[in-house]
Protein backbone atom coordinates (compact mmCIF):
# COMPACT_ATOMS: atom_id res chain seq x y z
CA UNK A 1 0.00 0.00 0.00
CA UNK A 2 1.20 3.32 -0.81
CA UNK A 3 1.25 6.42 1.25
CA UNK A 4 -0.72 9.23 -0.19
CA UNK A 5 1.16 12.49 0.58
CA UNK A 6 -0.30 15.80 -0.79
CA UNK A 7 1.70 19.16 -0.99
CA UNK A 8 -0.97 22.06 -0.47
CA UNK A 9 -1.09 25.07 0.74
CA UNK A 10 -3.83 27.34 0.05
CA UNK A 11 -1.90 30.39 -0.78
CA UNK A 12 -0.81 30.58 -4.63
CA UNK A 13 2.49 30.49 -5.64
CA UNK A 14 4.38 29.10 -2.45
CA UNK A 15 6.50 26.63 -4.03
CA UNK A 16 4.14 23.57 -4.29
CA UNK A 17 4.59 22.53 -7.55
CA UNK A 18 8.44 22.80 -6.76
CA UNK A 19 8.84 21.08 -3.85
CA UNK A 20 6.60 18.34 -5.40
CA UNK A 21 8.55 17.81 -8.10
CA UNK A 22 11.73 17.60 -5.33
CA UNK A 23 9.80 15.67 -3.19
CA UNK A 24 9.06 13.15 -5.55
CA UNK A 25 12.34 12.63 -7.36
CA UNK A 26 14.00 12.53 -3.55
CA UNK A 27 11.94 9.66 -3.25
CA UNK A 28 12.57 7.98 -6.35
CA UNK A 29 16.22 8.66 -5.99
CA UNK A 30 16.45 6.59 -2.52
CA UNK A 31 14.60 3.90 -4.08
CA UNK A 32 11.02 3.98 -3.76
CA UNK A 33 8.46 3.74 -6.11
CA UNK A 34 6.89 7.51 -6.33
CA UNK A 35 3.98 9.02 -9.04
CA UNK A 36 3.60 12.30 -8.81
CA UNK A 37 0.52 13.59 -9.60
CA UNK A 38 -0.75 17.22 -10.97
CA UNK A 39 -3.83 18.11 -9.47
CA UNK A 40 -4.05 21.55 -11.00
CA UNK A 41 -6.41 20.73 -13.77
CA UNK A 42 -6.45 23.77 -15.83
CA UNK A 43 -3.08 24.76 -15.89
CA UNK A 44 -0.50 21.93 -15.67
CA UNK A 45 2.86 23.24 -14.58
CA UNK A 46 4.29 20.10 -12.84
CA UNK A 47 4.73 18.46 -16.75
CA UNK A 48 7.03 21.72 -17.04
CA UNK A 49 9.00 21.97 -13.76
CA UNK A 50 9.77 17.66 -14.31
CA UNK A 51 10.97 18.21 -18.25
CA UNK A 52 8.29 16.26 -19.67
CA UNK A 53 6.00 18.38 -21.00
CA UNK A 54 6.65 17.04 -25.04
CA UNK A 55 5.63 13.47 -23.76
CA UNK A 56 2.17 14.14 -22.20
CA UNK A 57 -0.05 12.14 -24.51
CA UNK A 58 -3.06 11.58 -21.94
CA UNK A 59 -3.85 13.03 -19.04
CA UNK A 60 -5.34 12.95 -15.17
CA UNK A 61 -9.22 13.25 -16.31
CA UNK A 62 -8.41 10.55 -19.13
CA UNK A 63 -7.86 8.23 -16.96
CA UNK A 64 -10.96 8.84 -14.48
CA UNK A 65 -12.91 9.02 -17.52
CA UNK A 66 -11.60 5.32 -18.91
CA UNK A 67 -10.31 7.14 -22.02
CA UNK A 68 -6.92 5.72 -21.14
CA UNK A 69 -5.89 3.50 -18.64
CA UNK A 70 -3.22 4.44 -16.03
CA UNK A 71 -0.48 2.63 -18.05
CA UNK A 72 -1.13 4.86 -20.87
CA UNK A 73 -0.99 7.77 -19.16
CA UNK A 74 1.77 7.41 -16.56
CA UNK A 75 5.29 8.68 -17.96
CA UNK A 76 8.41 7.48 -16.62
CA UNK A 77 11.07 10.12 -16.23
CA UNK A 78 14.05 9.50 -17.84
CA UNK A 79 16.28 10.59 -14.83
CA UNK A 80 14.88 7.97 -12.73
CA UNK A 81 13.47 4.51 -13.24
CA UNK A 82 11.05 4.82 -10.16
CA UNK A 83 9.22 8.14 -10.84
CA UNK A 84 6.29 8.42 -12.62
CA UNK A 85 4.17 11.74 -13.65
CA UNK A 86 0.18 11.75 -14.29
CA UNK A 87 -0.14 15.03 -15.70
CA UNK A 88 -3.09 17.07 -15.48
CA UNK A 89 -5.73 17.75 -18.02
CA UNK A 90 -6.26 21.20 -19.62
CA UNK A 91 -9.96 20.85 -19.79
CA UNK A 92 -11.60 24.01 -18.58
CA UNK A 93 -14.20 21.57 -16.68
CA UNK A 94 -13.65 22.06 -12.96
CA UNK A 95 -16.26 19.32 -12.19
CA UNK A 96 -13.61 17.01 -14.37
CA UNK A 97 -12.39 15.46 -10.90
CA UNK A 98 -14.57 13.54 -9.14
CA UNK A 99 -14.45 12.41 -5.76
CA UNK A 100 -15.16 8.73 -6.68
CA UNK A 101 -12.49 9.16 -10.31
CA UNK A 102 -10.19 10.21 -7.90
CA UNK A 103 -10.30 7.65 -5.47
CA UNK A 104 -10.50 4.85 -8.10
CA UNK A 105 -7.02 6.27 -9.50
CA UNK A 106 -5.42 6.43 -5.97
CA UNK A 107 -6.22 3.10 -5.22
CA UNK A 108 -5.02 1.12 -8.19
CA UNK A 109 -1.39 3.51 -7.59
CA UNK A 110 -1.71 2.50 -4.28
CA UNK A 111 -1.17 -1.56 -5.36
CA UNK A 112 2.64 -0.96 -7.54
CA UNK A 113 3.63 2.60 -5.80
CA UNK A 114 5.09 2.90 -2.65
CA UNK A 115 4.50 6.62 -2.28
CA UNK A 116 1.97 9.11 -4.29
CA UNK A 117 2.65 12.73 -4.04
CA UNK A 118 -0.43 14.95 -5.24
CA UNK A 119 0.46 17.84 -6.30
CA UNK A 120 -2.49 20.09 -5.47
CA UNK A 121 -3.67 24.01 -7.16
CA UNK A 122 -3.62 27.04 -5.11
CA UNK A 123 -6.97 28.14 -3.14
CA UNK A 124 -9.58 25.89 -1.12
CA UNK A 125 -11.78 25.13 -3.65
CA UNK A 126 -12.41 21.61 -6.07
CA UNK A 127 -9.28 20.70 -7.45
CA UNK A 128 -7.09 21.70 -3.48
CA UNK A 129 -10.14 19.48 -1.53
CA UNK A 130 -9.59 16.64 -4.43
CA UNK A 131 -5.72 16.37 -3.74
CA UNK A 132 -5.80 16.73 -0.20
CA UNK A 133 -9.25 14.12 0.48
CA UNK A 134 -7.56 11.24 0.41
CA UNK A 135 -4.53 12.03 1.61
CA UNK A 136 -2.39 10.25 4.87
CA UNK A 137 0.51 13.03 5.18
CA UNK A 138 0.36 16.50 4.32
CA UNK A 139 3.26 18.99 3.24
CA UNK A 140 2.19 22.15 4.28
CA UNK A 141 3.97 24.38 1.77
CA UNK A 142 4.13 28.37 3.48
CA UNK A 143 6.32 31.00 2.95
CA UNK A 144 7.48 33.70 5.64
CA UNK A 145 4.29 36.01 4.61
CA UNK A 146 1.35 37.15 6.58
CA UNK A 147 -1.25 36.27 3.87
CA UNK A 148 0.35 32.40 3.63
CA UNK A 149 0.65 31.75 7.14
CA UNK A 150 -2.75 32.82 7.39
CA UNK A 151 -3.60 30.26 4.24
CA UNK A 152 -1.57 27.42 6.06
CA UNK A 153 -3.48 27.53 9.15
CA UNK A 154 -7.07 27.39 6.83
CA UNK A 155 -6.08 24.61 5.31
CA UNK A 156 -4.50 23.04 8.59
CA UNK A 157 -8.50 23.01 9.71
CA UNK A 158 -9.54 21.82 6.01
CA UNK A 159 -7.00 18.97 6.71
CA UNK A 160 -8.45 18.79 9.87
CA UNK A 161 -12.46 18.38 8.86
CA UNK A 162 -12.86 17.35 4.99
CA UNK A 163 -10.51 14.79 4.63
CA UNK A 164 -11.48 11.22 3.80
CA UNK A 165 -9.46 10.40 7.80
CA UNK A 166 -11.31 13.24 9.39
CA UNK A 167 -14.90 11.94 7.93
CA UNK A 168 -14.29 8.41 8.70
CA UNK A 169 -12.76 9.42 12.47
CA UNK A 170 -9.63 7.53 11.19
CA UNK A 171 -6.25 8.82 12.94
CA UNK A 172 -5.56 12.02 11.54
CA UNK A 173 -3.40 12.88 8.49
CA UNK A 174 0.37 13.95 9.38
CA UNK A 175 0.85 17.55 8.83
CA UNK A 176 4.48 18.49 8.44
CA UNK A 177 5.41 22.09 7.58
CA UNK A 178 7.76 22.90 4.61
CA UNK A 179 9.10 26.90 4.96
CA UNK A 180 10.30 27.62 1.72
CA UNK A 181 11.67 30.89 0.13
CA UNK A 182 13.39 31.82 3.13
CA UNK A 183 16.12 34.49 3.69
CA UNK A 184 18.25 34.34 6.88
CA UNK A 185 20.04 38.30 5.70
CA UNK A 186 15.89 39.66 5.58
CA UNK A 187 14.93 37.74 9.12
CA UNK A 188 18.70 38.86 10.48
CA UNK A 189 17.24 42.38 9.48
CA UNK A 190 14.24 42.03 10.91
CA UNK A 191 12.16 42.24 7.76
CA UNK A 192 11.24 38.75 7.37
CA UNK A 193 9.39 36.21 9.57
CA UNK A 194 11.39 34.12 11.03
CA UNK A 195 11.41 30.31 11.47
CA UNK A 196 10.41 30.16 14.70
CA UNK A 197 7.77 33.17 14.46
CA UNK A 198 6.05 30.83 11.65
CA UNK A 199 6.14 27.39 13.66
CA UNK A 200 4.96 29.36 17.19
CA UNK A 201 2.04 30.36 14.75
CA UNK A 202 1.61 27.16 12.99
CA UNK A 203 2.87 24.59 15.64
CA UNK A 204 3.41 21.83 13.21
CA UNK A 205 6.41 19.62 12.38
CA UNK A 206 9.21 21.46 10.61
CA UNK A 207 10.04 19.00 7.39
CA UNK A 208 12.41 21.51 6.59
CA UNK A 209 13.65 25.40 5.34
CA UNK A 210 14.00 25.97 1.59
CA UNK A 211 15.79 28.84 1.57
CA UNK A 212 15.23 31.56 -1.49
CA UNK A 213 17.33 30.31 -4.32
CA UNK A 214 18.45 31.15 -8.00
CA UNK A 215 18.72 27.53 -8.57
CA UNK A 216 14.87 26.99 -8.09
CA UNK A 217 14.25 29.28 -11.47
CA UNK A 218 17.37 28.00 -13.18
CA UNK A 219 15.84 24.41 -12.82
CA UNK A 220 12.51 25.00 -13.69
CA UNK A 221 14.37 26.87 -16.64
CA UNK A 222 15.68 23.79 -17.61
CA UNK A 223 12.91 21.38 -16.49
CA UNK A 224 15.08 19.85 -13.97
CA UNK A 225 13.61 18.96 -10.34
CA UNK A 226 15.95 21.21 -7.86
CA UNK A 227 17.07 18.29 -5.83
CA UNK A 228 18.79 17.01 -8.54
CA UNK A 229 20.89 20.19 -8.18
CA UNK A 230 23.40 18.77 -5.18
CA UNK A 231 25.24 21.71 -5.65
CA UNK A 232 22.68 24.13 -4.47
CA UNK A 233 21.33 25.33 -1.41
CA UNK A 234 17.85 24.74 -2.40
CA UNK A 235 18.86 21.63 -4.09
CA UNK A 236 20.54 19.93 -0.77
CA UNK A 237 17.53 21.71 1.70
CA UNK A 238 15.21 19.78 -0.76
CA UNK A 239 17.57 16.57 -0.22
CA UNK A 240 17.53 17.05 3.78
CA UNK A 241 13.67 17.33 3.95
CA UNK A 242 13.19 14.00 1.86
CA UNK A 243 15.95 12.69 4.26
CA UNK A 244 13.93 13.46 7.52
CA UNK A 245 10.83 12.72 5.91
CA UNK A 246 12.01 9.34 5.57
CA UNK A 247 12.74 9.28 9.68
CA UNK A 248 16.16 10.35 9.44
CA UNK A 249 17.50 13.20 12.15
CA UNK A 250 19.45 15.98 10.37
CA UNK A 251 20.12 19.54 11.50
CA UNK A 252 18.38 22.42 9.32
CA UNK A 253 20.62 24.20 7.15
CA UNK A 254 20.20 27.41 5.29
CA UNK A 255 18.42 28.87 8.44
CA UNK A 256 21.06 30.80 9.95
CA UNK A 257 23.17 33.36 8.10
CA UNK A 258 26.57 31.89 7.34
CA UNK A 259 29.23 32.84 9.87
CA UNK A 260 31.83 35.66 8.24
CA UNK A 261 35.36 36.52 9.70
CA UNK A 262 35.37 39.78 11.55
CA UNK A 263 36.19 42.17 8.85
CA UNK A 264 33.36 41.20 6.54
CA UNK A 265 31.52 41.68 9.87
CA UNK A 266 32.77 45.07 10.51
CA UNK A 267 32.53 46.69 6.96
CA UNK A 268 29.87 44.55 5.25
CA UNK A 269 29.88 42.60 2.34
CA UNK B 1 25.59 43.71 7.66
CA UNK B 2 28.23 45.85 8.25
CA UNK B 3 28.77 48.75 11.28
CA UNK B 4 26.38 51.00 9.53
CA UNK B 5 23.51 49.01 8.92
CA UNK B 6 23.87 47.88 12.55
CA UNK B 7 23.54 51.33 14.06
CA UNK B 8 20.55 51.87 11.83
CA UNK B 9 19.23 48.64 12.22
CA UNK B 10 19.48 49.27 16.06
CA UNK B 11 17.71 52.32 15.88
CA UNK B 12 14.64 51.54 13.81
CA UNK B 13 12.77 49.69 17.28
CA UNK B 14 10.36 47.54 15.46
CA UNK B 15 11.28 45.52 11.99
CA UNK B 16 8.16 45.09 10.37
CA UNK B 17 8.43 41.52 10.82
CA UNK B 18 7.38 42.03 14.24
CA UNK B 19 4.56 43.91 13.00
CA UNK B 20 3.95 40.68 10.86
CA UNK B 21 4.34 38.25 13.61
CA UNK B 22 1.42 40.54 15.88
CA UNK B 23 -0.90 40.85 13.38
CA UNK B 24 -0.85 36.99 11.93
CA UNK B 25 -1.42 36.09 16.14
CA UNK B 26 -4.43 38.37 15.79
CA UNK B 27 -5.87 37.19 12.32
CA UNK B 28 -4.89 33.25 13.22
CA UNK B 29 -6.95 33.45 16.39
CA UNK B 30 -9.70 34.51 14.70
CA UNK B 31 -9.95 32.47 12.71
CA UNK B 32 -9.52 29.34 14.43
CA UNK B 33 -12.57 31.06 16.80
CA UNK B 34 -14.44 31.41 13.71
CA UNK B 35 -13.97 28.16 12.05
CA UNK B 36 -14.59 26.50 15.67
CA UNK B 37 -18.02 27.90 16.02
CA UNK B 38 -20.57 25.97 15.70
CA UNK B 39 -23.01 26.16 12.78
CA UNK B 40 -26.24 27.15 14.77
CA UNK B 41 -24.84 30.29 16.18
CA UNK B 42 -25.83 32.55 13.57
CA UNK B 43 -29.16 31.65 13.39
CA UNK B 44 -29.32 31.59 17.13
CA UNK B 45 -28.30 34.87 17.08
CA UNK B 46 -31.34 35.80 14.65
CA UNK B 47 -33.70 34.71 16.70
CA UNK B 48 -32.77 36.04 19.74
CA UNK B 49 -32.35 39.46 18.16
CA UNK B 50 -35.96 38.92 16.39
CA UNK B 51 -37.60 38.07 20.27
CA UNK B 52 -35.73 40.46 22.40
CA UNK B 53 -36.57 43.36 19.93
CA UNK B 54 -40.22 42.49 20.61
CA UNK B 55 -40.03 44.87 23.90
CA UNK B 56 -36.66 46.67 23.44
CA UNK B 57 -35.30 48.50 21.34
CA UNK B 58 -31.76 46.92 20.40
CA UNK B 59 -29.02 47.84 17.91
CA UNK B 60 -28.13 44.74 15.71
CA UNK B 61 -24.56 45.74 15.30
CA UNK B 62 -24.04 45.41 19.13
CA UNK B 63 -25.50 42.24 19.86
CA UNK B 64 -22.68 38.90 19.78
CA UNK B 65 -23.69 35.60 20.58
CA UNK B 66 -20.09 33.35 20.99
CA UNK B 67 -19.04 29.76 22.44
CA UNK B 68 -16.24 29.76 24.39
CA UNK B 69 -14.96 26.54 24.53
CA UNK B 70 -12.92 25.81 27.83
CA UNK B 71 -11.20 22.42 29.55
CA UNK B 72 -14.39 21.77 31.64
CA UNK B 73 -17.30 23.47 30.33
CA UNK B 74 -18.39 25.67 27.99
CA UNK B 75 -19.90 29.16 28.23
CA UNK B 76 -22.24 30.89 26.24
CA UNK B 77 -21.78 34.14 26.11
CA UNK B 78 -24.69 37.08 25.09
CA UNK B 79 -23.51 40.23 24.70
CA UNK B 80 -26.86 42.90 23.94
CA UNK B 81 -26.54 46.45 23.89
CA UNK B 82 -29.19 48.42 24.45
CA UNK B 83 -30.03 51.63 22.06
CA UNK B 84 -29.39 54.76 23.92
CA UNK B 85 -33.23 55.81 23.82
CA UNK B 86 -34.55 52.47 25.36
CA UNK B 87 -32.45 53.27 28.14
CA UNK B 88 -35.19 54.70 30.55
CA UNK B 89 -33.55 57.87 32.28
CA UNK B 90 -33.47 58.17 35.83
N1 LIG C 1 13.01 28.39 -2.86
C1 LIG C 1 12.72 29.19 -3.90
N2 LIG C 1 13.58 30.16 -4.27
C2 LIG C 1 13.30 30.97 -5.32
N3 LIG C 1 12.20 30.88 -6.08
C3 LIG C 1 11.29 29.93 -5.76
C4 LIG C 1 11.50 29.05 -4.66
N4 LIG C 1 10.43 28.20 -4.59
C5 LIG C 1 9.61 28.55 -5.60
N5 LIG C 1 10.11 29.59 -6.31
C6 LIG C 1 9.51 30.24 -7.48
O1 LIG C 1 8.20 30.65 -7.15
C7 LIG C 1 7.33 30.49 -8.24
C8 LIG C 1 6.16 29.64 -7.83
O2 LIG C 1 6.61 28.32 -7.54
P1 LIG C 1 5.68 27.06 -7.75
O3 LIG C 1 5.13 27.03 -9.13
O4 LIG C 1 6.40 25.88 -7.26
O5 LIG C 1 4.50 27.45 -6.74
P2 LIG C 1 3.08 26.80 -6.59
O6 LIG C 1 2.75 26.88 -5.15
O7 LIG C 1 3.04 25.46 -7.23
O8 LIG C 1 2.19 27.80 -7.43
P3 LIG C 1 0.62 27.59 -7.81
O9 LIG C 1 -0.14 27.93 -6.57
O10 LIG C 1 0.41 28.57 -8.91
O11 LIG C 1 0.46 26.17 -8.24
C9 LIG C 1 8.14 29.87 -9.36
O12 LIG C 1 8.54 30.90 -10.24
C10 LIG C 1 9.33 29.28 -8.65
O13 LIG C 1 10.46 29.28 -9.49
MG1 LIG D 1 1.66 24.64 -8.69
Amino acid sequence: MARIIVVTSGKGGVGKTTTSAAFSMGLARRGYRTAVIDFDVGLRNLDLVMGCERRVVYDFVNVINGEANLNQALIRDKRSDNLYVLPASQTRDKEALTREGVGRVLEELAQTFDYVVCDSPAGIERGATMAMYYADDALVVTNPEVSSVRDSDRMLGILASKSRRAENNEEPIREFLLLTRYSPERVHKGEMLSVKDVQDILSLDLLGVIPESPAVLNASNSGVPVILDDHSDAGQAYQDMVGRYLGEELPHRFVDLPRKGFFSRLFGG
Amino acid sequence: MGLLDYFRASRSKKGSAVVARERLQILVAHDRAERDRPSYLPKLQEELIAVISKYVKIDRSKVSVNLERGDRQDILELNIVLSEDTVPSR
